[in-house]
């Protein structure tokens, strides 16, 4: 088992090649293929996660080449971390993709699974490499992906994923264009050697300009304010199970991707003294999540909203990076966790209204939905709270740390914005939550006008509710509850464990 | 001064190709020239790392037996040619998506002119 660092991107590579091959005769072949491999990424980056748990960090050399020559994979804490969290919230997804039963995809679902797996392949290898060249070609393996994933969709779906295509690639060669820059004045392209030579050469403009053009290229990846023009389309017109994997997973791998780079190969004093890259990260983020949550209390589209809220809720990951403090980077990456939870089973249970209401427009929602789809909505209400930030729930505390880390620096604009957006967080998510619960059942949704608690139970049967389609989303947003609850020994076990060097 | 502006010839031409390919992506309204400005800026970053494993006086990196592999300085540094034929891939894979959603485009839309675009994506 000394491979299974590099087991879980082959894995899905290879499964990703072979599903068309396998699922020649019978389409559905492709389906639980994807989940198989899906479901193998998550056993092998939980056991990948416990090794590293045991016994420290793992590296593993491709083809016995050894580091700085070689390509490295890197199992710390951090990189198993959001592996495992990235592979868990791809699974429960796929799940629930089998209860859409090719909805939104007819008859594309064979390459439509190659491309989930493609996707996982990039992220995986995203996360667990060491070396900045292998992050650029796992990075537009999974843009790829990404652009095929969103095209699939709805009429509108091509442009939005074209617009994607455009600035995802200005992006990725911003980011290629930067890691010159720092090969030219390094001479190494592995992680840890970079760190190691990078201290003799921070007075050269080219780490400067290498730096921002890294910073620029992932920030477009990241949806980071003002480079999120591409997203809000992207994730409407998406098929449902495609913006239900890359919301939770798309910007948070690049999100990953700049605090690997600014604290791991770049050191905390030069990214925040030096120069104030992270100052200007947390302000630009700041502003995002302003943006992102008013513009989401102007949706009437509830994707389109959830989408704008994502730009605001990667402006709390932002926030944390910007904060460039042990207790910001504890909230920076404890949210990247909950924020997949949460935008998954948002994302879900849109899904759901879209298919057993065929829409999920927030005006036509009334009070009849609370009993056709008890429990999606029960789930919505969770991961809104959550999203809100209401104590027992996970979203609390990420905001807690976060809150905690802009008092520590003393900075209270940043408390102010996050004070201010939990309130706009309440505003756009309770006028869900008013029309849903609080109105009185119209004559549509009343069988006979029995009270919702008796019909709690009985909504609840085949027909209105799938089992494949409630259950994931049930899942993903009590698990919000399991994960607020935690979130003391997942903070001290796990995240002050990856706190970098000098911060 | 002239020996700075001389001797970097190579990276103005580079980013030359890089702002041409920047304004073809925002300025240009139709679909496939935005393409060709896209791929005018993803070659304009190879040429940045071919041009930075120049090296005068050097040859191929190959072993060569008249010169012998002591001195290094001796040979170009192939790395970068390495990385290149990846990044050339990758473009070009780039390309293929992008041409595939532009036909899907013309398809629905008969039109690659971005505004009248936008204003069909509202009204449908």
């Amino acid at each position: 088992m000394q491979n299974s660092p590099a087991l879980v991107p082959l894995l899905l590579l290879a499964a990703a090649i072979s599903i068309p091959v396998l699922a020649i005769k019978k389409t559905g072949v492709a389906y639980l293929a994807a989940l198989a491999a899906s479901l193998g990424s998550v056993v092998i980056s939980a056991y990948n996660a416990l090794r590293v748990w045991e016994s420290g960090p793992l590296t593993y050399h491709f083809g016995g080449w050894n580091p700085p020559i070689g390509i490295e994979y890197v199992l710390d804490p951090l990189s198993v971390f959001v592996a495992l969290v990235v592979n868990v919230v791809a699974f429960i997804v796929l799940c629930h993709a089998g209860g859409l039963k090719e909805r939104e995809i007819p008859g594309k679902s064979v390459p439509y699974y190659a491309l989930v797996l493609l996707l996982l392949c990039g992220a995986n290898g995203m996360i667990l490499t060491g070396d900045l060249f292998n992050l650029y070609v796992f990075l537009e393996i999974f843009s790829l992906a990404c652009y095929g994933l969103i095209g699939i969709g709805e009429k509108q779906a091509p442009i939005a994923s074209f617009r994607y295509l455009i600035m995802g690639t200005v992006g990725a060669s911003f980011y290629l264009l930067g890691l010159g820059f720092i090969y030219i004045v390094t001479g190494s392209l592995n992680m840890a050697d970079v760190r190691n030579i990078l201290p003799h050469v921070y007075g050269n403009p080219a780490v400067t300009t290498g730096l921002a053009l890294i910073v620029i290229g992932m920030g477009i990846k990241m949806a980071i304010f003002p480079l999120h023009g591409w997203l809000p389309d992207a994730y409407t017109y998406a098929p449902s199970t495609s913006s239900a994997l890359i919301a939770p997973i798309g910007t948070k791998v690049a999100a990953y991707v700049i605090l690997r780079v600014l604290f791991f190969v770049f050191d905390v004093k030069f990214v925040s003294q030096t120069l104030p890259v992270t100052d200007l990260i947390g302000w630009l983020a700041a502003i995002g999540i302003l943006f992102g949550s008013v513009m989401a209390m102007a949706q009437n589209e509830m994707k389109r909203m959830l989408a704008y809220s994502s730009i605001a809720q990667i402006g709390y990951i932002g926030l944390g990076i910007g904060l460039a403090n042990p207790l910001g980077f504890i909230g920076a990456v404890l949210h990247i966790l909950n924020h997949a939870f949460m935008k998954g089973a948002l994302f879900l249970v849109a899904a759901n209204l879209r298919k057993n209401a065929g829409h999920s427009d927030i005006s036509k929602l009334d009070a009849s939905y609370r009993k056709k789809l008890p429990w999606s909505m029960a789930a919505f209400t969770l991961a809104a709270l959550s999203m809100i930030g209401l104590p027992p729930t996970a979203g609390f505390f990420s905001k807690w740390y976060l809150a905690l880390g802009a008092i520590d620096k003393g900075n209270w604009v940043f408390l102010g914005v996050i004070l201010l957006s939990s309130l706009l967080n309440a505003v756009y998510f309770f006028r869900i939550l008013e029309k849903v619960y609080l109105g009185t059942p119209s004559a549509q949704g009343a069988e006979g006008a029995p009270s919702p608690k008796s019909n709690r139970g009985e909504g609840f049967v085949a027909g209105e509710e799938e089992y494949a389609l409630m259950i994931p989303a049930v899942v993903l947003s009590f698990s919000l509850l399991l994960l607020g609850l935690l979130n003391a020994n997942i903070v001290k076990g796990v995240i002050q464990r990856i706190i970098p060097l000098g911060m | 001064m002239t020996d700075f502006i001389l001797g970097h010839y190579a990276y103005w031409a580079i980013i030359f190709l890089l702002v041409l390919g920047l304004y073809g992506m925002v300025f240009k309204k139709n679909l496939a020239k935005k393409l060709i400005g896209m791929t005018i800026f993803q070659v304009a970053i190879i040429m940045f790392y071919v041009a930075s494993a120049v090296k005068w006086a050097a040859t191929v990196p190959v072993l060569d037996p008249a010169i012998g592999a002591v001195d290094a300085a001796k040979y170009i540094s192939p790395l970068q040619h390495c990385l290149m034929l990846t990044a050339i891939v990758v473009g070009v894979a780039t390309s293929g998506v992008a041409f595939s959603l532009v036909i899907s485009i013309y398809r629905r839309y008969k039109t690659l002119d971005e505004s009248i675009l936008l204003e069909r994506m509202k009204s449908s």
